[in-house]
């Protein structure tokens, strides 16, 4: 293999990390504040279908990612009513919000566009461009570094950055502010952050909120960015992957950078499995491969090491005892 | 809990719970612009219709009685088991397996052994989650759900692999004559009269209406069940009592895991007779709103499956039929999952309030 296909499947590891990390950064305010969300893929499945749509229909991928957004919003709307404030069981809830998108999607596609259950292929101002870095061009001739950055670095589209940068910022905001503080308290021990004097349900509403703008930009790129339009379950077990990604990060910001950039690789080798082929010199099957994050964190975080989330995940709060 | 009357808990609320998903259902029918009675009527008349339509219907509501009572016993220990839909394509396998390999003299013999290989394997796939969770502490709906793509990955490999019959069809060979269920039409056909011609309805529906009744025996007639039950009102209670957790998981999750396994021999053996790729086409996912919509006993998924052997039957001819696309079936297990499951309280509390307020007067 030479730098120029090792640069490639890097590059497409990138592409392909993008959705998994934003849906991860998601899951983790909304799993460090206590609240479970399995309905990550459900609310990037409604976030894809709704920007592609309204991206198509305007001709203005920005306003497509302000609807997927939306979209996105409304589901964490229906999680945090379920499971905040009338206090039921997060993870039915979010199985509910899966169906709910997988369904409403399809059916409303077919309703507007008539195509199956799709959208129009976006193109032009409709979809997200990849975008040249300063200097891209010029230094390409440079040995080496040339090449890394004109191929790896540069040409990816405005989310691909947005998303590496919210790596640092979730960091900063849960270790270094307040409300980072009390964010990380609320999913330990709800009723010290409630002496406090901490409103435990706002604090849990504002995570959910967060958890659904960030599905809803990882949506939109799968449909805007990643491909051009919304097809039939194009989220294709994304956010579960995106769970599990999490969970091997052990709900840590930096780490779950490496854990989805490893599983985007993982996305990576199954698309050029000519290339796994050459490198190691037998075929893997390529259905194993799509499976095996889900392998990697059920070994290596079931049997082989430990991962336990915030202690009071999953449980409402109930304020008198 | 107390301020209402049994009767409140176990009807009226379920009832008003799926009023509202089915208000909701008929807003999103409306809202693409077609006419949700005439559908209502559409999917009674190709459901209910016929006894072909019925055929289909109990056909399905076989598929989710077995995946619904793996998610009720489960729910029992107080554990969600999500993975119904790997388990049921992992049961399909044994199936495969077991129909393929063994030259069965007779159906009868083979159905035992089909069930047993279904019931096998669906435990087998349960059983890692179940021990993760009871040893390891790992969450079993994150496992399950994980292991739901794990099988699914597993099934094309072996069907574009070890068990593809030749040809381009990632599929198994048919099964031989001897292991074919006999379906409903082979046992109402009264010479000139045939009934339920052409469904796929076949004598699985007994063996589901059995594991009915061996679910409500096992969870409330014997000390198993007992203990189960113990377990999912309060762990530490159950512990302090003597009740080993490890096995109360591990022996629950197995029978769940078996009976999802189950559905193979009604949808692999009885329908197909073959196993084909995504044999199981989300009934495991659905035995989740027929377990909570049946309040997780077994004659109330009973009942429940039914209604959901209705909903896909009736929503396969408006997809027939109409411009509605067969994924609004989905968008209606997903408000009665959403309506039963989790916004529980919004019903309950109001309702509760009101029946204390009747005391009162």
């Amino acid at each position: 293999m030479d730098l120029a296909t090792l640069l490639q499947m890097l590059d497409a590891t990138l592409r392909l990390a993008t959705p998994l990390l934003l849906a991860c950064l998601a899951g983790l305010y909304s799993e460090r504040a206590g609240i479970f969300d399995i309905g990550l893929e459900g609310k990037m499945l409604a976030a894809a279908f709704l920007s592609a749509a309204i991206a198509s229909v305007t001709g203005n991928v920005w306003l497509g990612l302000v609807a997927g957004i939306g979209a996105s919003m409304a589901l964490s709307l229906i999680h945090g009513l379920a499971s905040i404030t009338f206090r039921g069981n997060q993870l039915i809830s979010g199985v509910a919000i899966n169906f709910l998108a997988a369904g409403l999607t399809v059916v409303v596609a077919q309703s507007w566009f008539s195509q199956g259950g799709r959208t129009p292929q976006l193109s032009g101002d409709a979809r997200f461009e990849p975008i040249t870095l300063p200097f891209a061009e010029q230094l390409r001739e440079v040995p080496f570094l040339g090449p890394i950055y004109y191929e790896l670095i540069s040409g990816h589209t405005i989310l691909v950055y947005l998303a590496l940068l919210l790596v640092p910022v979730t960091w900063w905001v849960l270790y270094r502010t307040r409300f980072g503080l009390r964010l990380r308290a609320v999913g330990e021990n709800p009723a010290a952050v409630d002496t406090a004097g901490v409103s435990v349900v706002g604090l849990r509403f504002a995570a959910v909120a967060i958890c659904g703008v960030l599905c809803g930009i990882a949506g939109a790129y799968l449909a805007t960015a990643l491909q051009a339009g919304f097809t039939k379950d194009m989220s294709a077990g994304r956010g579960y992957i995106a769970l599990a990604a999490l969970i091997f990060a052990k709900w840590r910001p930096w780490y779950a950078l490496s854990s989805c950039i490893l599983f985007g690789f993982l996305q990576a080798m199954a698309l050029r499995s000519d290339v796994v082929e050459e490198v190691i010199g037998f075929a893997l099957n390529g259905q194993l491969l799509d499976v095996l994050p889900f392998i990697l964190v059920v070994v290596l975080t079931g049997f082989v090491g430990k991962a336990t989330g915030p202690k009071a995940g999953g449980q409402a709060y109930v304020k008198e005892r | 809990m107390d301020a209402m009357p049994k009767w409140a808990d176990v009807i009226l609320i379920p009832v008003i719970s799926i009023l509202l998903a089915a208000i909701l259902s008929a807003l999103v029918i409306l809202a693409i612009g077609e006419n949700p009675w005439a559908a209502l009527k559409l999917m009674v008349s190709g459901a209910l219709g016929s006894t072909y339509g019925w055929g289909y219907t109990i056909y399905y509501a076989t598929n989710f009685i077995f995946t619904g009572l793996a998610v009720a016993i489960a729910a029992q220990a107080k554990m969600f088991n999500i993975g119904g839909e790997g388990q049921a394509l992992l049961g399909g396998l044994g199936v495969a397996i077991i129909c393929l390999y063994i030259p069965w003299p007779h159906w009868t013999i083979a159905l035992l052994g089909a069930a047993l290989g279904a019931a096998l394997f669906g435990a087998a796939w349960a059983a890692i989650p179940a021990f993760l969770q009871a040893k390891r502490g790992s969450h079993i709906v994150i496992t399950t759900i994980m292991f739901n793509f794990i099988a699914a990955a597993l099934l094309n490999y072996f069907l574009i692999g070890a068990l593809k019959a030749p040809g381009m069809e990632p599929a198994t060979a048919k099964f031989p004559e001897p292991t074919h269920l006999p379906s409903f039409q082979d046992m109402f056909n009264f010479g000139e009269t045939t009934f339920f011609r052409g469904a796929p309805a076949n004598v699985t529906f007994f063996v589901a209406i059995a594991a009915c009744v061996f679910v409500w025996a096992l969870v409330w007639r014997t000390r198993l069940g007992y203990e189960i039950r113990s377990f999912g009102e309060s762990e530490t209670a159950a512990k302090y009592a003597g009740i080993n957790p490890t096995k109360i998981i591990m022996v629950t999750m197995l029978i769940s895991g078996a009976l999802a396994g189950m559905m193979a021999i009604n949808n692999v053996q009885g329908e197909a007779e073959r196993l084909v790729l995504n044999a199981a086409e989300g009934a495991g996912f659905i035995g989740i709103a027929v377990a909570l919509m049946g309040r997780n006993h077994p004659f109330g998924v009973l009942l429940a499956a039914l209604l959901f052997g209705f909903l896909y039957q009736g929503g396969a001819e408006l997809a027939l039929w109409t411009s509605i696309p067969r994924e609004l079936i989905i968008v209606i297990q997903a408000l009665v999952i959403l309506f039963t499951g989790a916004l529980d309280n919004m019903v309950r509390m109001p309702l509760a309030r009101l029946f204390l307020s009747l005391r009162r007067a």
